[in-house]
C-alpha cells in the first residue's frame, strides 16, 4: 500500500457486500446487507445483541455461505470461496473465543502462520528443527506485542488478554492486508482493552480493518467510520459523531436492552 | 507490562529442540532389548509383537495426531499382508520388494478411500471406514488371487536383497526388527516434523487454522495415507514372518484391535501403542489355550481401561513423570 493511498478515505474499496442476505429455515440473520470497507482505514461494525453482526462477520469471512448477496474483495468476486482461500488472498480474520494453538508454546503458535506463508507445512520426513530458521522472525512478532517474556510458554497458559494478543501476532505474521476481527475487546479487563486498541490502531496504520463490536464506547475513537446493524439491517453508517447522535441509534440500544 | 497479571510464576517449556533425552534412552533401550529378545524368547512371537507395534503406531499417527479415528485399518494391513504375500509367492520377489510392493498397495488404498472419507467428520468419518474396509474383506473373500476362506498360504521366505536366506529364524527376525524398528521411528519423525506441527494445530483449533489459509483436508489426507502406508508395512511384513496371508488380517475385528492397542497403551503418545500391542498380543498367545475367553478377557481389560485409566498405561506414566512419552 502506499502512502496516498493510506488514511485518505478515497482510495479505492478493499471489501464490499453488496445485498447480502442470510436466511436460516425461513427466519432471516441478515437481510439485504450492503458495505463497503474504505482500503486503509477502521471500520467498525456494531449493534445490539442479536443484530446479526456475527452472522455478517462469518457471510465476510466465509465461515457461512450467503443465501443471496455479493461480495468483493479487492475488486475480486469472493462470494463463492472457501475460507482458507480467502485468508490466502491477504483477509484474516480473528474469532470471538480467543484462538490460540493451546498446547502449542507462543512462539509456535507464531510460526504456525510463518510455516504457512513460506511452504513447508507438508515436510512429514523433515525434522522440526528446520523450523527454528522462523524463530526470529517469530521472536519479533512476539515482542511487537508485548509477549517476548512468555516465548516458550504453552499459550494455554496465559491470560485472556495476553491469548488475544497472540493471536494478533500470530495474524500479523501473515502479512494480510486486511484484518477481520470479531470483538476484540469483549470480556476483557480494563487495562487490556487498552493495549489492544493501542495495538489495533498501529496495526491500522498500514492495513484495512474492519471489526465487530458490541459496545460503542470501545470503538468510538479507534474507528474511521461506523455501520450500526440492528435486526439484521443496516440502521445507520457515518463517523463516531453522526453515529452517537442518532435518534434512531440510541433507539435501537435501548429498545434491545429492554427486549 | 499492563495486563493482568497470573501467568508469570509458571515456568516455560524447555526450548531444546530435537529428540529430548528421555526419549533417546527410551528407544535404545528398547533396541537392546529386542536384539537379544530372540534368544530369550520363541522368535515368531517376538517378530508378531513388533508387527503389531508397528501397525498401532500407524494407527496412532491418525487417531492420536490427526485426531481421526478410522475403523478400517485393516484394510490397509490386512491388504497389504495379501499383495506382499501374492508377490511373494507367485511373482517370485525377493523379501524387500514383496515387503515395499503390499506397502505401495496399502498407500494407494489409503489415498482412495481417505480421499473419500475425509469429506465427513467423527462418527460418519469412521462409518466411512468401516464401508470401505468391509469391501476390502469381501475382495479378500471372493477374488481369485486372494484364496478365499485359505488366504494365500506358504508363502516362501526368499533371500533377503537375494542374497541372505530368511530360512532361518533368527535371520528373518534381524529383517524384521530393521523393517519395524526403522518404520516407528519414521513415525515419530513425522509427528515430530513441520507438517506434525501443522497437524497439531489442527487438532487443536480447526477454524482457526483455516483462518490462518491452511487447507486442512489436504492435511487430513496427507496423514490418513502415511497411517495406512505404514499400517501396510506391518502387515505385509507380518505376512513374511508367518508366510500366510488370511482373512483375520483384513476382517473388522483386526479394524478393533488396533484401536484397542492404541486405547490401552495410551493414544497420542510415542510408546503407548507398542506397549498396548506388546500386552495384547501377549495375552493373546499366553491365553490362547482359554479359547474364546480370551475375547472376554481382552473385553473386561478394555473396560477396565476406559474406567480407571483412560489416557491409556504410558499416558498414566507420562503424567506421573511430567513428560511427554
Amino acid at each position: 500500500m502506499t502512502t496516498e493511498e493510506r488514511g485518505t478515505g478515497s482510495a479505492g474499496v478493499a471489501l464490499e457486500a453488496v445485498g447480502l442476505t442470510k436466511e436460516f429455515k425461513g427466519f432471516v440473520a441478515v437481510n439485504n446487507v450492503s458495505l463497503k470497507v474504505e482500503k486503509g482505514t477502521i471500520h467498525a461494525l456494531i449493534g445490539p445483541n442479536g443484530a446479526g453482526k456475527t452472522t455478517c462477520f462469518n457471510l465476510l469471512t466465509k465461515f457461512l455461505q450467503p443465501t443471496r448477496g455479493k461480495i468483493t474483495y479487492a475488486g475480486r468476486d469472493i462470494t463463492r470461496l472457501a475460507p482458507a482461500e480467502i485468508a490466502r488472498l491477504g483477509m484474516v480474520r480473528s474469532f470471538q473465543i480467543s484462538a490460540v494453538f493451546a498446547d502449542l508454546t507462543v512462539l509456535q503458535n507464531v510460526r504456525i502462520a510463518l510455516q504457512r506463508t513460506r511452504g513447508e507445512s507438508y515436510d512429514f520426513w523433515r525434522s522440526e528443527k528446520n523450523l527454528t530458521r522462523f524463530d526470529d522472525e517469530a521472536r519479533s512478532y512476539v515482542a511487537e506485542v508485548g509477549l517476548s517474556e512468555f516465548l516458550n510458554h504453552r499459550a494455554a497458559e496465559l491470560s485472556y488478554g495476553r491469548k488475544r494478543a497472540l493471536e494478533i501476532a500470530t495474524t500479523l505474521a501473515l502479512d494480510p492486508k486486511m484484518l477481520l476481527l470479531d470483538e476484540p475487546m469483549a470480556g476483557m479487563a480494563q487495562e487490556d482493552v487498552e493495549r489492544i486498541s493501542t495495538l489495533i490502531r498501529r496495526i491500522g496504520e498500514t492495513r484495512t480493518i474492519l471489526m465487530v463490536e458490541h459496545n460503542l464506547s470501545v470503538v468510538a475513537d479507534l474507528s474511521d467510520r461506523i455501520t450500526v446493524l440492528a435486526r439484521g439491517e443496516i440502521l445507520a453508517e457515518g463517523n463516531y459523531a453522526e453515529i452517537s447522535k442518532n435518534p434512531e441509534v440510541i433507539d435501537a440500544y435501548i429498545g434491545a436492552g429492554h427486549e | 507490562m499492563a495486563m493482568a497479571d497470573n501467568t508469570s510464576d509458571l515456568a516455560p517449556i524447555s526450548q531444546s529442540v530435537g529428540m529430548p533425552m528421555l526419549h533417546k534412552v527410551i528407544f535404545v533401550a528398547l533396541l537392546a532389548v529386542l536384539t537379544v529378545l530372540p534368544f530369550l524368547v520363541y522368535p515368531v512371537f517376538a517378530m508378531k509383537v513388533m508387527c503389531f507395534a508397528l501397525f498401532a503406531a500407524a494407527f496412532n499417527l491418525l487417531l492420536g495426531f490427526g485426531g481421526l479415528l478410522s475403523f478400517g485399518h485393516a484394510a490397509y494391513f490386512g491388504g497389504a499382508s495379501y499383495v506382499a504375500a501374492h508377490a511373494a509367492k507367485v511373482w517370485g520377489f525377493t523379501p524387500e520388494l514383496a515387503v515395499l510392493t503390499g506397502t505401495a498397495a496399502a498407500a494407494v488404498l489409503g489415498l482412495l478411500i481417505g480421499a473419500l472419507a475425509i469429506r465427513r467428520q467423527g462418527i460418519y468419518f469412521a462409518m466411512v471406514t468401516l464401508a470401505f474396509a468391509q469391501m476390502v474383506y469381501f475382495f479378500a473373500l471372493q477374488a481369485e488371487f486372494t484364496g478365499g476362506e485359505d488366504g494365500i498360504q506358504s508363502v516362501p521366505r526368499g533371500d533377503l536383497f537375494g542374497l541372505i536366506s530368511l530360512q532361518d529364524n533368527i535371520a528373518l527376525y534381524f529383517f524384521v526388527l530393521a523393517v519395524t524398528f526403522g518404520g516407528i521411528l519414521f513415525l515419530y519423525r513425522i509427528v515430530h516434523s513441520p507438517f506434525g506441527q501443522v497437524l497439531k494445530a489442527i487438532r487443536e483449533n480447526e477454524p482457526r487454522a483455516v483462518s490462518l489459509g491452511y487447507q486442512v483436508n489436504r492435511y487430513k489426507l496427507l496423514v490418513f495415507v502415511l497411517s495406512a502406508t505404514f499400517a501396510g508395512l506391518a502387515g505385509a511384513t507380518k505376512s513374511q514372518v508367518f508366510q500366510l496371508a488370511s482373512l483375520t488380517d483384513v476382517h473388522w475385528s483386526m479394524s478393533g484391535e488396533v484401536v484397542l492397542m492404541t486405547l490401552l497403551g495410551g493414544m497420542g503418545t510415542i510408546f503407548g501403542p507398542l506397549v498396548g500391542a506388546a500386552v495384547i498380543v501377549t495375552m493373546q498367545n499366553y491365553l490362547a489355550t482359554l479359547g474364546a475367553w480370551v475375547t472376554i478377557i481382552q473385553g473386561v481389560i478394555f473396560v477396565l481401561g476406559v474406567l480407571l485409566f483412560r489416557e491409556g498405561i504410558v499416558g498414566v506414566l507420562a503424567r506421573w513423570l511430567k513428560r511427554p512419552l
